[in-house]
């Protein structure tokens, strides 16, 4: 490829997404400089544990197809996905599984040798794939190893414990970044003809959550302040079962209820008998008994909202205490053998062993479906009305061809506002709506890398890219990122700085207590206004920081309290969508406006940063939903089962 | 004083298993520091109020939020590398108590349950330190390039699935591929030495992670085409025949990777491999 080599891709972020777009892009020739604040073998996609969801010749046999995989993921988003995007997604996820089968990923096998597969929330179907329970950790690695592989070959350059800083911004194309390395404080710039983020999630801004301690958003803040645009940041999903812990929550994957666990508490409140000594009669199954089509297995936002409502609204937590039993004790040991990963992890940290005790566990902050918006160029499957909901089992009114959700290689698809910067993995708003599918974020990050890793060597062949762009504009924001590195290190250890006032881990500890309480299960106007309050302060604190350590080598004080203003930001952002959007949809529930609007809310919450003002503008611009219709979103819930002394009603 | 110059013991007392953690407890933390590449350490002690269900990590945290010793001098947070704190990611081990392991799955009920036990924490001391407990493990990766640690695909275009695996292979590479690359086995194994010019690295000895690294993929229908390859390196400077068989990697293995087996069987074929080279196969 003649004048290929002139050319280079810049991804920041080495967990799945980053990772597949660095082999999708190398593989194409085009040389690729990797970013991470980690070796990317440590990137938090090693903490998936359930699987990814594809089609299968097994279910495919059944009457399940790609499109309904699609279906489920639109209808399970509660209708806040633009659609395209997520049927291109559906119809490549059975080849993706093939290749991350290719590399070598261990999945699960049945006796004959073929990939065994797992029940998993929102399907009827077996359509998760799985290795184990430490599922995302495998693919990580399978993804891992290829890209060593063309590092060994000299196409893709790592740079690891380097901090993405700032995008270059020039004529309102972006044309590289600016980055610094963690160790030495070095600060400089990166020329690249595209940019991909693949920075993931923003767990941190809630304080404790399931993710890694490197998942503060802060990349992505830094992206929104330089001008991308945000969509649905509202839209964080709370996780039904986590164990609580002193220094993060940690995830009790939707496995262990995919392959059986069920989820109770005891009927009687206040019953402190020993969990083996409550009789079956005298507990409360209470998914099953108010969803009895897909039981423990209904969406996480609806579990979560459950679960929560049981402690805290009925009291019926075990103990008093905000916690429900999830019980695998029933389970056969060739189960418990399947779960063993996440099994282990219950019983290093809680310190009872879940093949005997059933496990005591309380929903929380996992996964942002919102992040930087994108743009997608629609594909060939445009039917004239859009389609009822899908008959599960009824077999495909499409077949699963490359190119009708999405055109391939399009430069517009998973591009920001932005042109040449790229949103992919969890850091991009698109496919999940207001609410992910479980097993659906692994696939959603690799069709990023894979399909959407497309559409950047598009754009690099089709633009001018940062050839010619003079040397000043890079050295600009270098000077502007060294004049903030600087501003904080000159207050280093002046003042009080044991004062919590002006000390940057309570802030951020304020700021995540805040932001738990008013914006994760249940939302009002008031409470929220009163946070938007508390982080307008928390902003204002945040002006006089004072840093612990002045050092000019290793100052991880102050790479950490940068990213505490950044959070705020993001903080806000997502504070501001959930004010605004004066509807319950997905994982967005408003206990002040508990239905779902259509007419004024089926549409992408878009936040725009002022830097003026240095805040958030909320506006809502239509969704693209040609292709299903929305219906009501009950998952068969049994209207009759809500009391706590009902039986189970019949099906409905 | 605080400061120290010498190794202080460690702090875990007898009998200690049989009491009921102490709520509401102090614990002195006693760290080895170091301000960077080439600079002396020290060690300097920490009174940490535990909180309940306490790991190494959450009183790392208490500590950088207000770091004053217990002689009351006001210093800087100490250093650490961490990540997914669920032990699945190995960026936080570190030697606490003088014994390799990850800091996040180690609980101070289990360890120090007494009002003012100590407990030690050291960095990793096979690899260079960055600062205070963070050491730089580049070689642990550069090594799995060594041995060609991947399934050399034909690329990522669709091309149907992978070969067809029994369940017992599929056990077989499961667990070896759980290995997150923490370096917990090379800083117990008395043949890994701290080599800090990357120039040494391809002569010194691979550890038992790469082995086994290489066995994983030997097994692989696709992966065993660079078998040759692998082997190659693997008899050679640094290879398997530098392993002294003390066996210490597989009992600090926190994800219980049979790593002794692992060199055994890379060991014997490497040997096959040599008499194959030898007839001219």
């Amino acid at each position: 490829m003649p004048g290929a080599n002139e050319k280079r891709v810049i991804v920041v972020g080495g967990g799945l997404a980053g990772l597949a777009a660095s082999i999708r892009v190398a593989e194409a020739g085009v040389p690729v400089d990797l970013f991470s604040v980690v070796p990317v073998k440590r990137s938090h996609s090693v903490c998936a544990q359930g699987g990814i969801n594809a089609c299968n010749d097994v279910a495919r046999q059944q009457g399940y197809s790609e499109y309904e995989h699609f279906d489920e993921t639109i209808y399970g988003g509660d209708f806040q996905a633009d659609q395209h995007p997520v049927l291109e997604m559906a119809n490549m996820a059975p080849r993706i599984i093939d290749l991350l089968d290719r590399m070598g990923v261990p999945f699960n096998r049945t006796s004959e040798g073929y990939r065994d597969l797992r029940l998993f929330g929102g399907s009827l179907f077996k359509r998760t794939h799985f290795a184990g329970a430490t599922t995302g950790q495998q693919l990580l690695y399978g993804l891992d190893e290829q890209t060593r592989r063309y590092e060994s070959e000299g196409k893709v350059t790592k740079y690891e414990f380097w901090e993405f800083l700032w995008p270059v911004v020039v004529d309102g194309k972006c044309v590289g970044i600016v980055a610094q390395d963690q160790r030495t404080m070095q600060i400089r710039s990166f020329r690249a003809d595209a940019v991909v983020m693949a920075t993931g999630g923003n767990g941190l801004v809630f304080g404790k959550s399931t993710q890694s301690v490197i998942c503060t958003g802060a990349a992505a803040a830094r992206c929104y302040q330089a001008g991308a645009w945000m969509g649905n940041p509202e839209m964080i999903q709370v996780h039904p079962t986590a164990i609580p812990g002193a220094d993060k929550t940690r995830l009790m994957s939707e496995s262990a209820r995919g392959e059986g666990g069920r989820v109770w508490v005891p009927r009687n409140k206040g019953d402190a008998r020993r969990p083996k000594d409550i009789p079956e009669g005298e507990r409360y199954y209470f998914l099953e008994e108010r969803y009895p089509k897909y039981k423990n297995l209904v969406p996480r936002d609806i579990a979560t909202r459950e679960i929560f409502s049981i402690c805290v609204n009925d009291g019926l937590g075990v103990g008093g205490q905000r916690q429900v039993y999830l019980d695998l004790t029933h389970l056969p040991a060739s189960t418990h053998h399947k779960l063993e990963g996440i099994l282990e992890i219950y019983k290093k940290f809680a310190g009872e062993d879940p093949q005997f005790e059933p496990m005591r566990i309380f929903p929380s902050v996992h996964y942002s479906m919102g992040g930087l918006y994108t743009n997608f160029a629609k594909g060939s499957y445009n039917p004239a009305e859009p389609r009822t909901k899908h008959l599960s089992g009824s077999g495909a009114p499409i077949g699963s061809a490359v190119g009708q959700g999405l055109l391939p290689g399009a430069p517009a698809n998973a591009m920001t506002n932005i042109p040449g910067l790229y949103a992919f993995g969890e850091v991009n708003f698109a496919y999940h709506g207001a609410n992910r599918l479980g097993a659906n974020a692994l696939l959603s990050c690799i069709f990023d890398g894979l399909f959407c890793g497309m559409s950047v060597l598009g754009h690099v062949a089709d633009g001018k890219g940062a050839a010619g762009v003079a040397q000043g504009e890079y050295d600009r924001v270098v000077a502007q990122e060294e004049a903030k590195v600087k501003a904080l290190t000159d207050n280093a250890g002046k003042g009080d700085s044991a004062s919590p006032e002006t000390n940057p881990y309570a802030i951020a500890k304020e700021m995540g207590d805040e932001m738990t309480e008013a914006c994760t299960v249940v939302r009002s106007e008031g409470r929220l206004k009163q946070a938007l309050a508390t982080l307008s302060s928390l902003k204002e604190r945040f002006k006089r920081v004072r840093l612990k350590d002045s050092a000019i080598w290793t100052n991880q004080s102050l790479l950490y309290t940068r990213a505490v203003g950044d959070m705020l930001t993001v903080a806000e952002a997502i504070a501001k969508g959930s004010l605004e959007r004066r509807e319950s949809r997905g994982a967005h529930y408003r206990e002040d406006f508990k239905e779902r609007n259509d007419d004024a809310f089926m549409k992408t919450t878009l936040a725009k940063y002022d830097p003026a003002t240095s805040s958030t503008s909320i506006e809502f611009v239509p969704i693209d939903a040609t292709l299903i219709k929305p219906t009501a979103r009950t998952y068969g819930k049994s209207e009759g089962a809500v009391s706590t002394k009902a039986a189970a009603s019949p099906h409905n | 004083m605080s400061t120290q110059t010498s190794a202080p013991t460690t702090g875990q007392p007898a009998g200690a298993a049989h009491n009921p953690p102490a709520v509401g407890r102090s614990v002195v933390f006693r760290i080895k520091r170091c301000q960077g590449p080439g600079q002396a350490s020290y060690w300097q002690d920490f009174k940490v109020k535990i909180p309940q269900n306490a790991n190494i990590i959450s009183c790392l945290q208490q500590i950088a939020l207000d770091p004053v010793t217990t002689d009351g001098t006001r210093t800087v947070p100490v250093v650490w590398d961490s990540g997914c704190l669920e032990e699945v990611c190995g960026s936080c081990t570190m030697l606490i108590n003088g014994k390799v392991r990850q800091s996040c799955s180690c609980l101070l009920d289990a360890i120090a349950p007494n009002e003012g036990d100590v407990v030690t924490l050291e960095p990793m001391s096979k690899f260079p330190v960055v600062r205070d407990l963070w050491v730089d493990r580049s070689r642990l990766f550069h090594n799995l390039a060594r041995v060609k640690a991947w399934v050399p695909i034909d690329g990522t275009y669709n091309l149907g699935s992978g070969p067809r695996e029994t369940p017992q292979d599929q056990e077989t590479r499961y667990v070896l591929s759980t290995c997150m690359s923490c370096g917990c086995c090379l800083e117990a194994c008395p043949q890994f030495n701290k080599e800090e010019k990357p120039a040494d690295w391809d002569h010194a000895f691979i550890g038992a992670h790469a082995i086994s690294q290489a066995r994983l993929f030997n097994t692989h229908g696709t992966g065993r085409e660079l078998a040759p390859q692998r082997l190659e390196v693997l008899a050679g400077r640094g290879g398997v025949n530098d392993c002294g068989n003390a066996q210490n990697c597989v009992k600090v293995c926190p994800k219980k990777i049979p790593l002794t087996e692992s060199i055994a069987a890379i060991g014997r074929a490497v040997t096959i491999h040599k008499i194959k080279q030898f007839f001219g196969a």
